[in-house]
């Protein structure tokens, strides 16, 4: 599954266009997300301090009301939340909770309610383990907790938290080995993550996050937060998808080559 | 003439043996730490910061610099501690809620690698606890550092805190991290923002001198 991560309040050019309430050009984005193949479309107003509660109420009911496609409420925020979900319309996600204490108490009441898809941070009160079995232990306490309050598996999207290679040199290994961990011992529930921390400080950047998400495919990733309008990243999922027999008969990596995604 | 190339040359290379024994060289030959540290070492991280802002390094680079420079320190220290100050004490630390740390190793691993006493008081650091340790090592900067939107207002009541005390004139509170502006920075009254590690460790320099 693809989740677009372009309506991100953290990049310059969408802060400014909520600020102005520029409706067309954020619908734009947000169609453009759309016709390139984006499953979800996330959606993200955390740099607001001050009024992110109103300002993800307002953004949520501007591109339910436009677009169809299911969407991601991108915010740690339990007040922001609750103000935009009735606002969002048809499946829904909630981007995340974690098993720190006070975020799970606040979120999981939420995603109940509303039955939503939710991203789950492996990560709780004490740190972001560098381990892999520490950081797969918390993700494993947070799915029991979760299947046991009633969330369906599929409706689990388990993100191991990506580190950038150019600080921690293991980073990458530490989330292939989470998820190999994760999809052994929990086969039903998802594995998501973002892809732009995994290149921070290096140049090229779009080479490694596209060899990383070949990479974290194979590892078991099937969920990713990325952006569907970089055609080389997304010919690089369809191509992936087949090569772990996740696309029947590749109809889809078909559909993409007449589609034209694969051409220089 | 004492010659610094060698040891200039291995940090630029983060070679740690080769600096390591070129220091080790130098020393017996009687050039005082603090010269091997200034000319070798922080004249070295300087080159390095002007390649790292025109694009021709990037962040594993420098890094390894800081690397090789912290370990030649590290073994020149029982020499340094009989014969130079430190050029300043700063307290460092991600604010309370935000587990996020490697942007503030970075920077605590900059500014020990140029010369300064720095004490890390790691992430999710309670507003008392800021105040304690600076009031503990009589700190000259505090650096506050957040990752998270939800966690800025903290920055802001751990600046708060400092003045609650009475202290807010002797210590300089720098902030950064991917949420912070230099906007953000100045509406919560901190003394600095820097948008990078390097940049902290000229702001640093900067508010020492001034």
């Amino acid at each position: 599954m693809i989740i677009g991560e372009l309506l991100n309040s953290s990049r310059k050019s969408i802060r400014s266009l909520i600020e102005g309430q520029n409706e067309a050009a954020l619908l734009e984005i947000a169609q453009s997300q759309v016709a390139a193949g984006a499953d979800y479309l996330d959606l993200n107003c955390g740099a607001f301090v001050k009024d992110e509660v109103e300002r993800l109420a307002w953004l949520v009911d501007t591109v339910a009301a436009a677009v169809d496609k299911p969407l991601c409420l991108d915010s740690p925020n339990a007040r922001a939340l609750a103000a935009a979900l009735p606002l969002a319309r048809g499946p829904v996600m909630i981007n995340s909770i974690s098993a720190e204490t006070a975020r799970y108490r606040e979120i999981l009441p939420l995603a109940l309610e509303y039955k939503t898809k939710l991203v789950a941070l492996c990560m709780d009160d004490e740190a972001i383990p560098t381990s892999a079995e520490a950081r797969y232990a918390i993700g494993a306490r947070l799915t029991e907790d979760l299947l046991a309050a009633g969330i369906s598996p599929d409706d689990i999207y388990l993100d191991p938290m990506v580190q950038p290679i150019a600080v921690s040199a293991r980073g990458a290994l530490v989330i292939f080995d989470t998820v190999r961990l994760l999809r052994n011992n929990y086969p039903g529930v998802h594995c998501v993550c973002g892809l732009s921390n995994i290149s921070f400080g290096l140049p090229n950047r779009r080479l490694i996050n596209r060899y990383f998400l070949a990479q974290a495919i194979a590892c078991g990733i099937d969920s990713f937060i990325l952006d569907p309008t970089d055609r080389q990243l997304m010919g690089c999922y369809v191509a992936s998808r087949a090569l772990i027999g996740e696309d029947k008969f590749c109809a889809k990596y078909l559909k993409a080559h007449r589609g034209g995604l694969f051409a220089e | 003439m004492v010659n610094f190339a060698k040891i200039y040359n291995a940090v630029m290379e983060g070679d740690d043996d080769i600096a390591q024994e070129e220091a080790q060289a130098l020393a017996q030959q009687g050039v005082p730490a603090m010269d091997i540290i200034n000319h070798g070492l922080i004249s070295a991280m300087g080159e390095i910061g002007v390649l790292f802002k025109a694009g021709e390094l990037f962040v594993p680079e420098v890094m390894m610099s800081a690397q090789t420079i912290a370990g030649v320190i590290e073994m020149l220290k029982p020499q340094m501690a009989t014969e130079m100050d430190s050029r300043g004490t700063i307290i460092i630390g991600t604010v309370k809620g935000d587990l996020h740390d490697i942007g503030k190793n970075l920077v605590a691993l900059l500014l020990s690698s140029n010369g300064y006493t720095v004490h890390d008081l790691g992430s999710d650091v309670d507003a008392a606890e800021f105040v304690r340790a600076a009031l503990e090592h009589d700190a000259d900067i505090v650096a506050l550092s957040a990752l998270l939107t939800t966690t800025l207002d903290n920055m802001e009541q751990t600046i708060a805190a400092f003045s609650a005390q009475g202290l807010r004139e002797q210590v300089k509170i720098i902030v950064g991290g991917a949420p912070v502006t230099a906007e953000f920075a100045a509406e919560i009254n901190a003394d600095g923002y820097s948008e990078d590690a390097l940049g902290a460790v000229d702001l640093v320099n900067k508010l020492m001198e001034g």
